[in-house]
């Protein structure tokens, strides 16, 4: 495949979204596609390859060059703090990353802690509102940290705010806004830019049309 | 904290086998002795300088510099790059050598790994430095002698990417404020796109000038590039600039490697030192720059001998990488021989060492899997009697 793309999909969320957008921009994805539980997926006629990855994962197989171009959230871009070039706004899977809590709880004054998926943005935003805190690191239901008493305040991605309203919690501070991006590894940004630039163009027409 | 097994090493730290070092040492030979036809001379320095000399006057992070201490408590470190200290060097040293001077090294350099494997922490850098010439020329040698070592290697498909560090400063300069320029560069460094072209609309500019800025990040490809970029910038610097850059491929043109070079302005080295045309060379094959370089005309005057200079390295392992195994196996010969024939044996073996076959003398009694040990040469002779092989 050293002639077409490898492109890095996130499972999950985004990908459903990343699918349709794809299709949108003329990319003729097979029916069965998002079905499919295979890994690798080739696409001979379009000289696509994709690979189906976990979304904190998909910067780091672009860094390293195994994919071309990727999708990914900002959260994640924030996170992983990879050296790729960040090219497009997808503007698809829209959410934010805020700090949430107990409302009114107080909070304890010597070392408050923060559970988080986001260890390294959740450390950076602390850090810049010059407040030390300890982070705890967690792989989901983050929710539950405040709940039972792990943490006193979380650092999550918050779309409708739902699932924080019914475990009684409250978006306290917003860190960013969250889009998905198409993300190109450096090399391959300059080996293969025609055929970036192609697909870069392709989405951006679509999504200024959306 | 468990103490580390017998096998581990600290991270980012990697063993070389022999037949890796043997493929890296004919790499290396090729690529020395093409420096060395260009008149590159070799000069080595320590590993160990002080924080305060190379370590200030590096561009490599300070969380990626390992540091220890003296015995006086001087905080020294593990060289993180070879051009400071060089620069040092060159303005210490060889105070006295006439400029150009033409210096090239080959060494190890030191970059903490925080975050994982797959960097290496230690790695072999092979390079030039070019010192006390101003001139276009220099920046087109030192181009077309990468381009050169890199053709000579036989890697396929191989680019270099030329950049204008100084072009994209003077364009920022004349639209934007200080603050404002200097936020746009971290963007473009940082190759945030979606944030540089966000900052850029959300700036109170003028229609036109905001194209010109987004106008940048499509400035790649051939050489037609640098007349659109002349089309972007209106004070007289930049444009002097650009017509340098038009030179350049004039230059790179009699050369006879200009098929091999593009034009990239949104090239901004990670190394913050340069001042002017930056390049970096790269085949499709794998995801990292195999070599990267670019004038630096301020560094020399951090060690007080104000110099102009350009050069490259070439990262040593991430060439042998992209290249593949080199498999021209050179003649290997074992003898193993029996006490009787010792000085039969030791004979032949010189015979053959003076040919340039490397030989292994092997005593017999010394072997416990005969057939095991042999297995692995192309030609193997016993000096042996027949009952003590049996």
């Amino acid at each position: 495949m050293i002639d077409g793309l490898t492109i890095a999909m996130p499972k999950g969320r985004i990908f459903h979204e990343a699918v349709e957008l794809l299709r949108n921009a003329g990319y003729l994805l097979p029916p069965e596609f998002e079905e499919s539980r295979k890994l690798i997926i080739d696409i001979e006629e379009a000289k696509l390859r994709f690979i189906l990855a976990k979304p904190m994962d998909v910067p780091t197989y672009v860094e390293h060059g195994v994919a071309d171009i990727g999708i990914a959230g900002k959260d994640v871009m924030l996170e992983e703090e990879r050296d790729v070039y960040e090219i497009l706004d997808l503007k698809i899977s829209e959410c934010r990353l805020a700090v949430a809590g107990i409302p009114g709880a107080k909070i304890q004054g010597v070392a408050p802690k923060v559970a988080s998926k986001y260890p390294n943005v959740a450390a950076n935003y602390f850090r810049e509102q010059g407040e030390q805190v300890e982070i705890i690191k967690l792989n989901g239901s983050i929710e539950l940290a405040p709940l039972v008493g792990l943490a006193d305040r979380i650092v999550d991605i918050v779309s409708t705010g739902r699932t924080l309203k019914e475990n009684g919690l409250a978006e306290l501070e917003q860190i960013a806004t969250v889009t998905s991006r198409l993300i190109a590894n450096p090399v391959s940004y300059r080996t293969k830019d025609e055929l970036i630039d192609g697909m870069a163009e392709r989405l951006a027409k679509v999504i200024e049309e959306a | 904290m468990t103490k580390p097994f017998g096998f581990e090493k600290p991270v980012g730290m990697r063993d070389t086998l022999p037949e890796l070092y043997e493929s890296k040492g004919r790499l290396r030979d090729q690529i020395e002795g093409k420096m060395k036809q260009w008149g590159y001379r070799f000069v080595e320095t320590p590993a160990l300088e002080y924080y305060d000399t190379v370590g200030t006057a590096t561009s490599i992070g300070e969380r990626k510099l390992f540091k220890l201490l003296d015995q006086e408590g001087k905080t020294l470190v593990l060289r993180p790059d070879m051009t400071a200290p060089i620069a040092r060097m060159v303005a210490s040293g060889l105070k006295k050598k006439t400029f150009p001077l033409r210096l090239a090294y080959d060494a190890s350099v030191f970059r903490a790994q925080q975050r994982e494997g797959g960097h290496p922490a230690e790695f072999e850098q092979v390079g030039v430095e070019l010192i006390g010439e101003h001139s276009i020329h220099a920046d087109a040698e030192v181009i077309a002698l990468l381009a050169r070592i890199l053709n000579g290697t036989g890697l396929q498909n191989f680019q270099v990417a030329v950049g204008h560090i100084g072009f994209v400063t003077e364009l920022f300069n004349e639209i934007l404020d200080e603050e404002e320029a200097e936020a746009l560069r971290r963007l473009l460094h940082d190759k945030n796109y979606v944030g540089f072209r966000r900052f850029v609309e959300d700036e109170e500019l003028s229609k036109a000038a905001r194209s010109r800025l987004l106008a940048l990040l499509d400035l790649r490809g051939g050489r037609e590039k640098i007349e659109e970029a002349a089309g972007l910038i209106e004070d007289q610097k930049g444009k002097q600039m650009l017509a340098e850059l038009i030179m350049l491929f004039e230059i790179l043109d009699d050369y006879g490697v200009s098929s091999h070079i593009k034009v990239d302005f949104t090239l901004v080295s990670h190394m913050s030192y340069y001042t002017g045309i930056v390049f970096e060379g790269f085949n499709g094959k794998i995801g990292f720059p195999l070599a990267s370089g670019g004038r630096y005309d301020e560094l020399l005057g951090k060690f007080n001998r104000e110099a102009p200079a350009t050069g490259f390295a070439v990262f040593f392992d991430r060439l042998l990488e992209a290249i593949g195994p080199l498999d021209d196996e050179e003649d290997s010969c074992c003898i193993v021989y029996s006490d009787q024939w010792r000085k039969e044996a030791f004979d032949l073996a010189r015979e053959k060492r003076a040919d340039g076959v490397s030989v292994v003398l092997q005593a017999l009694t010394g072997l416990k899997h005969v057939d095991q040990f042999t297995d692995s040469f192309q030609e193997v002779i016993y000096y042996t009697d027949k009952e003590t092989l049996s």
